[in-house]
């Protein structure tokens, strides 16, 4: 019950679960119910087959963290629940982004795309399709750098994180 | 040994040593009936899925074992959500098997089908849906064991058709004699911190104006005896919720009664001025808390309770204690031995409640010649007319708060009701259930004609099952709470409360269930009736009371306003000053 975590910040809490049917749908149904707002989730498999992760960005401000946490760590299906704190995880989100560009601006793209690190995944007459991975601040502000040219259409997937390794030695 | 899914169902029920069961058959469930013919648990042939819910709840909260309901797919599966929820708020074990249409048929939309485990999933602790036959008696172990273990609630099993069914493969198993629970996200934790049972009771100690605030957790807990202990030992009164009437005796001098919206004006006033709110077992409802600003602002907070997101839900508590009810309540008991009660002076905290006690106990007018009969009269006729342990269960409104309100509960597990859903309809399906649970008990139904109307065709399946309950019905032939608010907050404009004077006719209604029946109107024929009720054993007893209807639930907190704005019986209201 320390001040912090009653911050009304973003919360990336990481979830496993038993690899089972319904799950997903109980996660999200709980969320619904207590009215708490979900502003990212990313679901896979993990290293055990019977286990899948889910990374969910909570809007701290829709309830207080340890309630979530505390209703999710109901759930049956539940095994683990982590709750990130800032800078001392990894996160990464994948961005696919078409972006209007003539054949002569080409190049200021791709140079700008190498220096964030992303790669020209298809080339069209008028337009060019990108992929980036990053953090979350780091894709915003690539995206907001295509801004100007153009954006035709873009995808985002949530957000995935693991804590870092000297979190995860207790 | 190899068998059949229905069949392992049965014995895993067997096993589970599940004695009685409340359902109603049809087409998805059939091939699991078939075995229940050769089993010893008893099956109670209901008339409504919704009374299968309810006797199950009322079977759970007389016996604290679970409660088992069986009934199909589709409507009926939809019929016992109802008392789902009922459970689910009110923390009552409870295993309900559903059918489902066979696997292959799921997604379809086939005949009854519906998609159970997704529409039951937030109003259970947990739900199956089972798919392969194999998987049957894990699962069957898994659900009582979530049902019953920390803070209990209902567990659904939703069971297709194909894996049941002794005609097709898919059904067949093996049964093994030990069957290994798989939940690697199910942890009950029921210890207590020392720590924090060392600062509650340092709160206790120097408390001038600690309250027990007694929730539904005690009773869950089995904590009555131990929480009498902490109550004597300290010194503290206590205030027994809607959910924990009978877990202190009422006839005891630290008893203040039932807090919150209708609660006695002394318990809620109270709860209001204390410094101390020791909460056991109980989840600051905003039925007790009243508006939640003004809910007590002076008391800190010792919050002890099963489930740790209770714990700060609502209201933050100063010292939140994770654990079992009664392993903390003994804890705080023996520490509270070694280290004495304290030396904070209460003696003026006790001569106020004492003040408000005298200022403001229970009242209501009494009727005089000619008019119809006070509800809170009946209550009190029917208290004094049978025995202390006479298991009551109530419906849902006014005679749900008079019920708690006049009867005095002096026994843990002798009031039954739906506190937190608010199910109308429940009292004659719960006390079949706790009759049959404690048939040495008496059992008195208390139900208003509202209610009565929703579920009375349970009566006939008490009469066929050999189910002796008795029903107290409070008929002013009003919807009596809804008309009551109209009274009081829609300048008595009544829209759609008048349910009729003369229909049904209740005693000719009862009597073609099977029912003794009878009608009073009279004061005079009270205790009459009442003493012949006492005496039927053999089948159920229907008393249709005729009462006044302009009658209101007083003391009454408004929805909305805080709880030191209590409004008063007009007798008292010189009082509040």
């Amino acid at each position: 019950m320390n001040a912090e975590s009653q911050g009304h910040r973003n919360h990336t809490l990481v979830v496993t679960v038993e690899n089972k049917s319904g799950v997903l749908a109980r996660v999200a149904s709980l969320f619904a119910r207590r009215a708490f707002n979900i502003r990212s989730l990313a679901v896979a498999p993990t290293e055990d087959d019977h286990l899948s992760r889910i990374t969910i960005v909570v809007d701290g401000e829709s309830a207080p963290i340890e309630q979530v946490v505390n209703q999710l760590d109901k759930l049956i299906n539940v095994v683990d629940i982590q709750d990130l704190q800032p800078g001392r995880a990894i996160e990464r989100e994948l961005m696919l982004v078409t972006v209007a560009v003539e054949p002569e601006h080409r190049d200021d793209i791709v140079e700008q795309l190498d220096r964030a690190g992303g790669k020209v995944m298809s080339v069209g007459a008028d337009s060019m399709m990108l992929s980036l991975v990053g953090d979350p601040e780091h894709i915003d502000t690539f995206e907001n750098l295509l801004r100007p040219f153009g954006i035709l259409e873009i995808q985002r997937t949530g957000r995935v994180a693991l804590a870092n390794l000297d979190e995860t030695i207790e | 040994m190899k068998t059949d899914g229905g069949q392992a169902l049965i014995r895993s029920l067997e096993r589970e040593g599940v004695e009685v069961m409340f359902g109603l058959p049809g087409g998805a469930i059939l091939p699991v009936y078939d075995p229940i013919i050769d089993s010893k648990i008893r099956h109670i042939l209901v008339r409504h899925e919704q009374g299968a819910g309810h006797m199950a709840e009322g079977y759970a909260q007389a016996t604290g074992k679970p409660g088992v309901a069986m009934v199909t797919s589709g409507p009926a599966a939809t019929n016992i959500v109802t008392p789902l929820c009922d459970a689910y708020l009110d923390s009552i074990p409870m295993v309900v098997i559903t059918g489902q249409v066979p696997t292959a048929a799921i997604g379809t939309d086939a005949f009854q089908e519906c998609d159970t485990t997704g529409i039951t999933a937030s109003i259970t602790k947990h739900n199956f849906l089972v798919t392969e036959a194999q998987d049957i008696p894990r699962v069957i172990r898994e659900a009582f064991h979530i049902a019953t273990t920390g803070r209990p609630g209902p567990v659904l099993v939703d069971i297709p058709k194909d894996i049941v069914d002794p005609t097709n493969p898919r059904s067949s198993l093996e049964l093994e004699d030990n069957v290994e629970m798989d939940l690697p996200g199910y942890k009950v934790d029921t210890s207590v911190d020392p720590e924090a049972i060392q600062k509650a009771v340092e709160l206790i100690q120097n408390a001038e104006r600690p309250i027990l605030y007694v929730g539904g957790g005690i009773l869950k807990s089995r904590a009555a005896e131990s929480l009498l202990e902490l109550a004597e030992l300290t010194g503290i009164h206590v205030v027994t919720t809607l959910m924990a009437r009978g877990a202190f005796p009422d006839s005891h001098e630290l008893c203040l009664g039932m807090p919150g919206m209708h609660g006695n004006f002394t318990a809620v006033t109270a709860m209001q001025e204390s410094d101390l709110l020791i909460t056991l077992g109980a989840r600051f409802d905003d039925r007790v808390t009243g508006k939640l600003d003004e809910f007590a602002v002076s008391a800190k907070i010792i919050h002890i309770d099963i489930d740790p997101a209770e714990l700060g839900k609502v209201r933050r508590p100063d010292v939140p204690i994770q654990g079992d009810c009664r392993t903390a309540v003994e804890a705080m008991v023996s520490v509270l031995r070694d280290s004495g009660p304290g030396d904070a002076d209460r003696t003026a905290w006790k001569s106020r409640i004492s003040g408000w006690q005298e200022r403001f106990p229970l009242v209501y007018e009494p009727s005089t010649p000619g008019q119809a009969l006070k509800p809170q009269f009946v209550i009190e006729k029917l208290r004094d007319a049978t025995p202390a342990d006479t298991i009551v269960a109530s419906g849902v409104g006014q005679h749900q708060m008079w019920a708690s309100q006049y009867w005095t509960f002096n026994h843990p597990y002798t009031w039954i009701n739906s506190g937190g859903l608010g199910t109308m309809g429940f009292s004659i399906p719960a006390a079949i259930g706790a009759k049959v649970g404690c048939p040495d008990k008496m059992v008195w139904a208390v139900d208003g004609d509202g209610c009565f109307q929703m579920t009375a065709q349970e009566l006939v399946t008490a009469r066929v099952e050999n189910i002796p309950i008795k029903v107290a019905l409070l008929n002013n032939s009003y919807l009596g709470m809804v008309r009551q608010w109209q009274d009081m907050f829609y300048e008595e404009r009544h829209s759609e409360v008048f349910l009729s004077k003369e229909i049904p006719d209740y005693k000719g209604w009862a009597e073609s269930m099977g029912c003794f029946a009878m009608r009073v109107d009279d004061p005079d024929e009270v205790e009459e009736a009442i003493a012949q009720a006492n005496e039927i054993e053999d089948r159920p007893v229907v008393i249709d009371f005729r009462t006044a209807a302009e009658e209101k639930v007083y003391p009454m907190v408004a929805s909305g306003t805080g709880n030191s704005d209590v409004i008063v019986p007009p007798s008292q209201e010189k009082e509040i000053r």
